[in-house]
């Protein structure tokens, strides 16, 4: 707040009027509708949570209950082979989609659609497709080999591998497309000066394409395991958080705690998360905010 | 024609190789959803990949809401259009203000400001719906339509300021000084100036609101729950209550709520992807 002394130091009876001119008046004008939402919205709510979630007892029921320890695993997994197959993959493709081709423009056009439709209807189709009885998956299964095919989502570790299945599903058009924006505007004639020495695939890919791609790909990846943290649909839309609450990852263990009215437990276990997710927060901020 | 050469077919069988099955794991969720949507359920449930009967039926059951499920599905539609155009209005107000305040007034603590927004956009949107609710019950908004709208504001804003401001900061300084000399308010500049320089960034974000705001589920499935406050996201998660859900039916209300974001989507595809892409991830 600028707040301006008045000139004349002598005479005390107009106490530091604030001297705004008319611009800055507007500022602060149009800028408190947000300021307004944001204390309402997000700083009451954060301190809030905090303070339902300062009771030690709180950590001492989490460290307790296998349910909580079996998440933090399925969150790690989630992020760490989830997160880094689906960057590859992105990092691949946006190589297949800067092709000028065609039909690769209208590949491109169909492939956005897992991102542009909601989530709710698409993971459920698939929840369907993975049933063990009337799924498409089984049908086809068994009428290739006779045998009845897996209860997909009745196995932990098949079921979060389907819901980072899904996952990468949703979100692998949304990392192409801004990998692909990365390699567009790394200038052509250093690939065509590569061609005339010779260079292969390879060696045009590590000498020129990673090092101009090396900084997006590595935000690219920071900015997805925040987000990816927070991705609820993906695990309790698919699984529920089951068989028998194998499958939770802290997302979706938060809301049971909720649903279940142990709003305290909720709450700590999103604290747990803070010490990892605080510095991914900061670093992107420190990167957006240049 | 010219014939082409060994190299250029295996370069392009290659590339078959690649979008062929980028093709088939892109659609197939996505197929198999318009499959249950056209078949009877005998059909739906017995695997085919193609029904022997397809049929709008299920379309006509959903309009008519002929379903235990369906009964309240106009008002749910209704309920997840007003949202959603409530999310696009209030995030458009609030974020064009701010950008404006932040970037061309350059208002004392602007930088704060913009610092704490990005903060929040870094907030895992599950981790903070828990103590939203809370919050919300607290305000007493619970059920309430305005409950869902302000945290969609709240979670749609920050981006959108972001975004809204790095598009005003490359207008020229020039522009508001010639106004100034043409003695205009600052409301005029911001009526007759910004607003119609910034049109384009603000199309892509009056999408990017309504989007989310429509798309919505796990916010929208905690804050509502009355069958007639709720929006369409929530009821589809309520189909999976029953024992027996009539898939077919849930896969075409899930269809038909799909069309429209996707709709949206690819007619406002070239202000998203310039919009967007370029600010969401700057190198």
């Amino acid at each position: 707040m600028a707040i301006t002394l008045s000139d004349d130091h002598a005479i005390p009876s107009p106490p530091l009027a604030p001297r705004l001119t008319t611009a800055q008046v507007w500022g602060i004008v149009l800028i408190a509708p947000y300021l307004l939402v944001f204390l309402a919205f997000v700083v009451y709510p954060v301190c809030y949570g905090l303070w339902l979630a300062r009771a030690p007892s709180n950590y001492v029921a989490l460290y307790n209950d296998p349910i909580f320890a079996r998440a933090a695993v399925n969150t790690l997994i989630f992020l760490v082979i989830g997160i880094n197959i689906k960057m590859l993959i992105a990092l691949f493709l946006s190589g297949f989609f800067a092709q000028q081709r065609t039909w690769i423009r209208w590949l491109s056009v169909i492939f956005i659609l897992p991102w542009a439709v909601p989530s709710i209807p698409t993971i459920l189709s698939v929840r369907f497709m993975l049933n063990p009885e009337w799924g498409m998956v089984n049908h086809l299964i068994f009428n290739l080999t006779g045998d009845d095919g897996p209860n997909w989502l009745n196995d932990p570790t098949v079921a979060l591998t389907m819901a980072i299945g899904v996952h990468i599903w949703k979100s692998l058009p949304f990392w192409t497309l801004i990998l692909m924006t990365g390699r567009l505007a790394i200038a052509q004639d250093l690939f065509e000066a590569a061609e005339v020495d010779g260079a292969s695939w390879w060696q045009k890919f590590r000498y020129i394409t990673w090092p101009s791609l090396q900084t997006l790909y590595i935000t690219c990846s920071l900015l997805s395991m925040i987000w990816t943290l927070g991705d609820f649909n993906s695990v309790y839309l698919l699984t529920g958080g089951g068989p028998a609450d194998l499958t939770h990852v802290l997302s979706t263990l938060g809301i049971r705690y909720l649903r279940l009215d142990q709003l305290s437990l909720a709450m700590a276990s999103i604290v747990c998360a803070i010490p990892f997710v605080l510095p991914l927060m900061y670093f992107m901020m420190k990167r957006l905010s240049r | 024609m010219k014939i082409p050469t060994l190299r250029e077919v295996a370069t392009e069988t290659r590339l078959l190789l690649i979008g062929i099955p980028v093709f088939l794991w892109t659609m197939i969720p996505i197929y198999h959803m318009f499959l249950f949507a056209i078949s009877p359920k005998e059909d739906a449930f017995s695997g085919k990949l193609w029904p022997d009967h397809p049929t709008l039926h299920n379309f006509e059951i959903v309009f008519k809401q002929q379903h235990y499920f369906l009964r309240d599905f106009y008002v749910q539609f209704w309920n997840s259009l007003v949202i959603a155009a409530a999310v696009g209005v209030l995030t458009l107000f609030i974020a064009t203000a701010a950008a404006f305040s932040i970037s061309r007034l350059r208002v004392p603590g602007g930088r704060i400001v913009m610092n704490l927004a990005l903060f929040t956009y870094f907030i895992p949107a599950a981790f903070l719906a828990v103590p939203m609710y809370r919050t919300m019950g607290n305000y007493g908004l619970l059920n309430n339509h305005w409950a869902l709208i302000l945290a969609m504001v709240t979670i749609a804003s920050p981006y959108a300021i972001w975004v809204l401001k790095q598009a005003s900061d490359k207008l020229p300084v020039e522009l508001d000084e010639a106004a100034v000399m043409d003695g205009a308010t600052t409301l005029q500049i911001f009526r007759l100036v910004y607003l119609p320089l910034m049109m384009p960034s603000l199309v892509a974000i009056g999408t990017y609101a309504v989007l989310l705001a429509w798309n919505e589920y796990l916010y929208a499935f905690l804050l509502l729950s009355n069958d007639r406050e709720i929006t369409l996201p929530v009821a589809l998660g309520n189909f999976l209550a029953a024992d027996d859900s009539p898939w077919e039916l849930l896969m075409t209300t899930g269809f038909i709520y799909a069309l429209p974001p996707a709709a949206i989507y690819y007619a406002f595809r070239r202000y998203m992807v310039g919009g967007l892409t370029a600010g969401a991830v700057k190198s």
